[in-house]
């Protein structure tokens, strides 16, 4: 009797809190099921095709890590992923620095002219990458752009952004067009948000604009701006949509195997070779995580995404 | 929000202010020029197109009506359903995601659950996930299961947004007091009149961000319905243009030209119904953009 009586508060607090981790998984559970569904069950699938190479002979068989020893030894993956990064590593701080630039005269103007093109900059966020890459096509196009047109005028050939040599350039002008925009958005209200009487205080003690900017502004949207590398990072290296849509007006200068999503595609659906389409997808899957946990953990005191 | 109380407390004309308008003026012309270029090539037919007229002004006739009448037809009038099957998808992809996201990111923030710190690791650990990544799996997993070639094969995947879960975590953590919870739950409310009625109506702000958000990812998505899709018929709209802009590119001289117009107009018209939403939707975006890089 009395060990019950003694029992019951513990029994009811244990009873409290499995209810509330009840509760608490009703709300986290549909988004679990998904998370189950739509990602581990892909990701582990993918590691799971990648173990085995169909052969014209003797069927589907286990190779273990065959795939990837051939993959990371497969020049066209290597170029791919060659591309990826040197693109990467030219267009984000390109893109960072325009954002940040536009962000910070945002910050500073504050006509109706300057709310008007904050928006206006923006709006390539809201087009399709398909579309807008279809978009810059056409201007790069010798048939219907106005950039041949132009150089004509002076008699001169203009630069043909389609070609093999300058597709880079090409490509990094649309990719920088789309995001900057959305970037320089989350840097201006990062920026909207610092209390302006740090900067009353700054010019008592007599900083002058740049100062201001350079000791003040960057370095309290530094979390931003880590936040921004990580996106273009992520985005970059899993590049497919651009030079996908561009390869069709761009005869020959990108080719079926240009970035590593771009092979994978090849291999899966044009191949019907899916165990090394996925061994492809998840080693570049793992690339990407590698690369973008390693910068978190080294921004991590910065960033406050993760910490 | 507190960015415009700030915008609006500064004084508005400074000194030294022109120079900077007049590189933002060059910014926002840059920033056009492709919609510029796509709105004056939209009324060309193909003759204006490749007669060699000025690429960034009209030609003589203004064939807007013609070209309207050959997009909406050419194909037995797939352009319309292209333009509706993104419609369904983006809003059922969307709202599925935002209620997944809005649900999951309250129950994350508010309650201290066995298994709370490792599932949100994971969480975190998925933002970093290149979706890319998971379509081919995705594809061979669907396919046996008879779901390729459906609206499903494109719905069900962009429910996962860990990002936007991420999101509403870090709002409700902010916008909804616990005080108010606890009040609530004296007043004899359950934890689901709680969540109803106190704290979905502080989340507003960020439900259109992740919404708005949700939409346009499923909109422009290109690599999942492409790969997914081999029916015409269920294509959205970035799919079937591009189909279009192969078609044409492949048959060059061929008849591929006249194609050229309706895709140009194709274009203009697939931008514009987010385009509408984003202007109509500022004033909550704007203040929700920014939640994932704030404290």
């Amino acid at each position: 009797m009395t060990t019950t009586i003694a029992a019951t508060p513990r029994v009811r607090r244990r009873s409290k809190a499995l209810r509330e981790n009840a509760i608490a998984w009703l709300f986290v559970g549909p988004f679990g099921i998904v998370f189950l569904a739509m990602l581990i069950l892909p990701l582990g699938f993918a590691l799971y095709l990648s173990m085995f190479q169909k052969a014209l002979i003797g069927g589907t068989r286990f190779v273990f890590l065959g795939n990837y020893a051939k993959a990371f030894t497969d020049p066209a993956f290597l170029d791919g992923v060659w591309f990826v990064v040197r693109f990467s590593l030219v267009l984000i701080p390109i893109q960072m620095a325009i954002s940040l630039a536009i962000a910070l005269i945002l910050d500073i103007v504050t006509t109706r002219f300057a709310r008007f093109a904050r928006l206006m900059i923006f709006m390539p966020y809201a087009i399709p990458a398909v579309i807008g890459a279809l978009m810059w096509g056409f201007l790069y196009s010798k048939n219907f752009g106005p950039i041949a047109d132009f150089f004509a005028a002076f008699g001169a050939t203009g630069p043909d952004f389609l070609s093999r040599g300058l597709i880079f350039y090409g490509l990094l002008n649309v990719v920088t067009w789309q995001w900057a925009g959305y970037y320089m958005i989350i840097l201006f209200a990062a920026l909207q948000a610092i209390d302006p009487t740090l900067y009353e205080a700054a010019r008592i003690d007599g900083a002058s604009q740049w100062q201001i900017i350079l000791r003040i502004k960057i370095p309290l949207v530094a979390p931003a701006l880590v936040l921004i590398l990580v996106f273009a990072l992520i985005g970059t290296l899993q590049f497919f949509n651009e030079p996908q849509i561009l390869r069709e007006l761009a005869a020959g200068a990108i080719p079926a195997d240009f970035t590593p999503n771009m092979y994978a595609y090849e291999q899966a659906f044009q191949l019907a070779n899916y165990n090394y389409g996925a061994a492809i997808s998840f080693a570049l899957g793992a690339v990407v995580f590698i690369c973008v946990y390693i910068f978190m953990f080294a921004t991590r005191k910065r960033g406050s995404f993760l910490s | 929000m507190s960015a415009t109380r700030i915008e609006r407390r500064r004084p508005l004309r400074k000194p030294g202010q022109l120079p900077l308008q007049i590189v933002l003026a060059f910014l926002v012309i840059y920033f056009l020029i492709p919609f510029w270029w796509v709105i004056v090539n939209s009324s060309k037919n193909s003759s204006g197109l490749f007669g060699g007229g000025s690429a960034l002004w009209f030609a003589t006739d203004i064939d807007y009506v013609e070209n309207f009448r050959q997009l909406f037809t050419y194909g037995g009038g797939i352009y319309g359903r292209w333009l509706l099957n993104s419609a369904l998808y983006a809003f059922l992809g969307g709202i599925g995601a935002t209620v997944l996201a809005v649900l999951a990111g309250y129950g994350f923030a508010k309650y201290r659950f066995a298994g709370r710190r490792a599932a949100f690791s994971i969480l975190l650990g998925a933002v970093m996930v290149p979706t890319t990544a998971l379509v081919i799996p995705t594809f061979v997993l669907f396919s046996q299961a008879g779901l390729t070639n459906t609206i499903w094969a494109v719905v069900l995947p962009t429910l996962l947004n860990p990002f936007a879960v991420y999101l509403m975590h870090v709002y409700v953590r902010d916008a909804v007091p616990d005080e108010l919870m606890d009040a609530a739950r004296v007043d004899g409310a359950g934890e689901f009149r709680t969540f109803l009625q106190v704290a979905l109506p502080l989340l507003r702000p960020a439900m259109v961000t992740v919404l708005l958000l949700s939409v346009v990812s499923s909109w422009n998505n290109y690599f999942l319905p492409l790969v997914m899709l081999s029916d015409n018929r269920l294509f959205p709209v970035t799919v079937g243009i591009g189909l279009w802009e192969g078609t044409a590119s492949t048959y060059g001289a061929a008849g591929g030209e006249s194609l050229w117009s309706i895709i140009i107009l194709g274009s203009l018209v697939s931008v514009i119904p987010l385009i509408i939403a984003f202007l109509s939707l500022q004033r909550y975006w704007r203040g929700g953009l920014t939640i994932g890089s704030l404290k």
